[in-house]
């Protein structure tokens, strides 16, 4: 029973689907063990994006006040998608790897544990 | 025994209240914070309405208590001569 | 001769059961349509007992005599300036989260009570929810009388039921009202009269309301104590409503179950911006919020779950990771605000040393560990000129709508990531109990209003951050938002106080 309502059949509209988003789709991006940023960050991005340009054109605004930032190592980086290992491809679009509407990328920087070592 | 507990706004009337039920609940333990007393007791606790007419000197009906009550835990009864709090376990 | 006083219980049968009537010539199920459909089970609506035997007569008496009092301490504070006489200035923004998040509250709690109390069978239920319905409209009415006050010095009061409907935090305790209301009655009794008023709404009343005492504020004590006298009479609802489902009949005690389960997990997560309120917003502490964690939930809501499993009703399931919690949301959660500063409607800063090793001392195996390095952080940014705000919107939860902010409790570095597909469609949670309410039903949620996605709809003006919080929300900005250092708010108080800034 997907929901208890007084009429039987009801159905929700659902309030976030992508069309509704002008051509953008959302995708998530959190960095893990850096709480600096008290949540992961919501973009909203053309699904044809390349990756590499959500490193180099989106995520720095927010991401480069973290005093380590600049000492980002790209190649050791870990990256997950929507849970699962993922290595992204800096030239293929975001949709086109698998990155779809409301995906959680998360990265792990093992050299990097945050202002103090104490994942801030 | 579970704890069963009421809370006092701190003022004249409760003053009295309170030594009522202390008289009445020889096990009542009664803790100030800043604007509030809290009386707490093993397992039952009783504010009866002939002490504290006695404390007050006058008439006081056991609904007047809801004028002063902050928060009780505990299964209420409420008649005329008292209200109890219990916890059956 | 006079006639003779009737006794309390005598009174309470003629003046609330003997009200009633029978259904004659109408169809009884076409008077209450919506008693049938959660699957609620109820043989016999006599069998209701109500603990107070209040009767209408003597409710009007005492609520009157509650509110003479009330009043009168109201225009004692204000012809004495009373505002002055707090803390500080940061206290005040506390009051600012309590009228823009909390008396909307009491609102909706007044219709809620009014539409379920209409729609139970059972006259002693009504009447107790007719009663409770107009409690509730007394607080969000004495609440705005009481910050009236403090509209006329501070930034931040002015505009609150408008800020109630749009602002992206306050999405947080609307959404809770309206998800409660949108159940059936008895969910919404489960919902509001036990889980929240029984088992939580003490953590905010009770030490909070002596924290707004400890730090000179009579005029929110005074309406917190006095809202909460009725409170110990919904108290006592709530917890007759349990166990007269319960004892109605046997295939009630799942759906209840389930029910506590929600409501105990989202009234939790309500409750973090109170924890920070206590531990942060009060300049003089009572308690911390673990403690007070401890003393109302912990003890007093054990003691109550005890009593109740002689009806089959255990622990709510998310109480052992509450536990663990207790000792990090505070600290989350007003780190989460100060990053957010700019776009809050209230202040925000750095605790001061003092503040920072209260905390220590409170929260010896976590503050010193975890929170404190993000202070050491913040207020190397400070000091370099560069106070820091974060640049980009969080994600949310779907279901409790807060911000990803809530930690691995085996792992307090890492966000807790939780989520579901439904429909196709990906769904992200804060916490194990965020999922497992919408996988109960995902009909429901997927039509959260999620402030962040609804800003990237374009369905809140913009789309630059600025304008949202300007036109949208009714902000001002530079004198509602930002840091408590250099704010209108703080140098008013700086004047009046003859401190030269």
């Amino acid at each position: 029973m997907p929901v208890r309502a007084l009429k039987p059949g009801y159905q929700g509209e659902m309030k976030d689907r992508q069309e509704n988003f002008h051509g953008n789709q959302v995708v998530y991006v959190g960095w893990d063990h850096h709480l600096m940023f008290c949540a992961a960050f919501a973009y909203p991005l053309p699904p044809e994006m390349p990756f590499g340009a959500l490193i180099q054109e989106v995520m720095p605004e927010a991401f480069s006040q973290h005093p380590e930032w600049d000492q980002v190592n790209w190649n050791s980086v870990v990256w997950q998608l929507d849970g699962q290992p993922f290595v992204p491809q800096m030239d293929v679009a975001l949709a086109e790897q698998g990155i779809g509407h409301k995906s959680l990328l998360r990265f792990k920087t093992p050299e990097l544990n945050g202002f103090q070592n104490a994942g801030v | 025994m579970s704890k069963v507990y009421l809370a006092l706004q701190d003022n004249d009337v409760s003053r009295y209240i309170v030594e009522a039920v202390e008289e009445d609940n020889p096990d009542v333990t009664a803790q100030y914070m800043p604007a509030m007393v809290r009386l707490e007791a093993d397992g039952q606790l009783i504010v009866k309405r002939e002490t504290v007419e006695e404390k007050l000197g006058r008439d006081w009906d056991v609904q007047e208590l809801h004028l002063n009550l902050i928060t009780l835990g505990g299964n209420v009864d409420e008649d005329d001569d008292q209200i109890s709090l219990t916890w059956n376990q | 001769m006079a006639a003779k006083k009737l006794n309390l219980k005598d009174k309470y049968r003629l003046l609330t059961r003997d009200l009633d009537w029978e259904f004659s010539y109408q169809d009884r199920e076409k008077a209450f349509p919506f008693e049938e459909f959660e699957g609620i089970k109820i043989t016999d609506w006599s069998k209701w007992e109500d603990p107070f035997r209040l009767t209408m007569d003597s409710y009007w008496k005492y609520q009157a005599e509650k509110e003479k009092k009330l009043y009168a301490i109201f225009d004692a504070f204000s012809q004495n300036n009373g505002h002055l006489n707090v803390t500080d200035e940061r206290y005040v923004n506390a009051l600012k989260i309590f009228l823009t998040g909390v008396s909307p509250l009491e609102y909706q709690a007044f219709q809620g009570f009014a539409h379920t109390g209409r729609q139970l069978g059972g006259v002693g239920a009504r009447t107790a929810c007719q009663m409770q319905s107009l409690d509730e409209l007394r607080h969000v009415q004495t609440q705005i009388h009481a910050m009236s006050h403090y509209n006329k010095f501070f930034d931040g009061f002015q505009d609150f039921s408008h800020m109630h409907d749009r602002v992206w935090y306050l999405s947080v305790p609307k959404s809770f009202f309206n998800d409660a209301r949108s159940g059936g009655p008895f969910e919404f009794m489960v919902a509001i009269g036990f889980s929240f008023e029984y088992v939580l709404t003490n953590l905010l009343f009770v030490p909070f309301m002596s924290g707004a005492a400890h730090n000179g504020d009579m005029a929110t004590v005074t309406f917190g104590f006095s809202a909460q006298s009725d409170e110990a009479r919904h108290m006592t609802l709530g917890l007759e409503v349990i166990k007269f489902l319960l004892e109605q009949h046997e295939d009630n005690l799942p759906i209840v179950q389930k029910w506590i389960d929600k409501w105990f997990w989202r009234g939790t997560r309500l409750l973090t911006i109170v924890a920070m309120m206590m531990d942060y917003m009060l300049p003089n502490k009572v308690m911390s919020w673990k403690e007070a964690w401890e003393i109302y939930f912990e003890e007093a809501g054990g003691a109550l779950f005890k009593d109740l499993a002689r009806y089959g009703i255990t622990m709510p399931e998310g109480a052992k990771l509450a536990e663990k919690e207790k000792e990090h949301i505070s600290h989350q959660a007003w780190w989460t605000f100060y990053t957010h500063g700019h776009a809050a409607g209230f202040h925000t800063w750095i605790p001061s040393d003092e503040e920072l090793d209260w905390l220590s001392a409170q929260y010896p195996d976590t503050f010193d560990k975890y929170y404190r390095p993000r202070w050491e952080l913040a207020k190397k940014m400070e000091a370099e000129g560069n106070r820091f705000y974060t640049k980009a919107l969080p994600q949310l939860c779907t279901t409790c709508q807060i911000p990803m902010l809530f930690t691995e409790m085996d792992d307090p570095t890492q966000i807790s990531y939780r989520s579901s597909e439904y429909k196709g469609e990906k769904y992200h949670f804060c916490s194990d109990g965020c999922q497992h309410i919408f996988d109960d039903e995902p009909e429901k949620y997927i039509q959260s209003w999620l402030p962040v996605h609804q800003i990237f709809q374009g369905n809140c003006g913009g789309p630059g951050v600025e304008d949202i919080l300007k036109d949208y929300y009714k902000m001002n900005l530079g004198a509602d938002n930002m840091d408590i250092e250099g704010s209108p708010d703080q140098q008013r108080w700086q004047q009046w106080k003859n401190k030269a800034s």
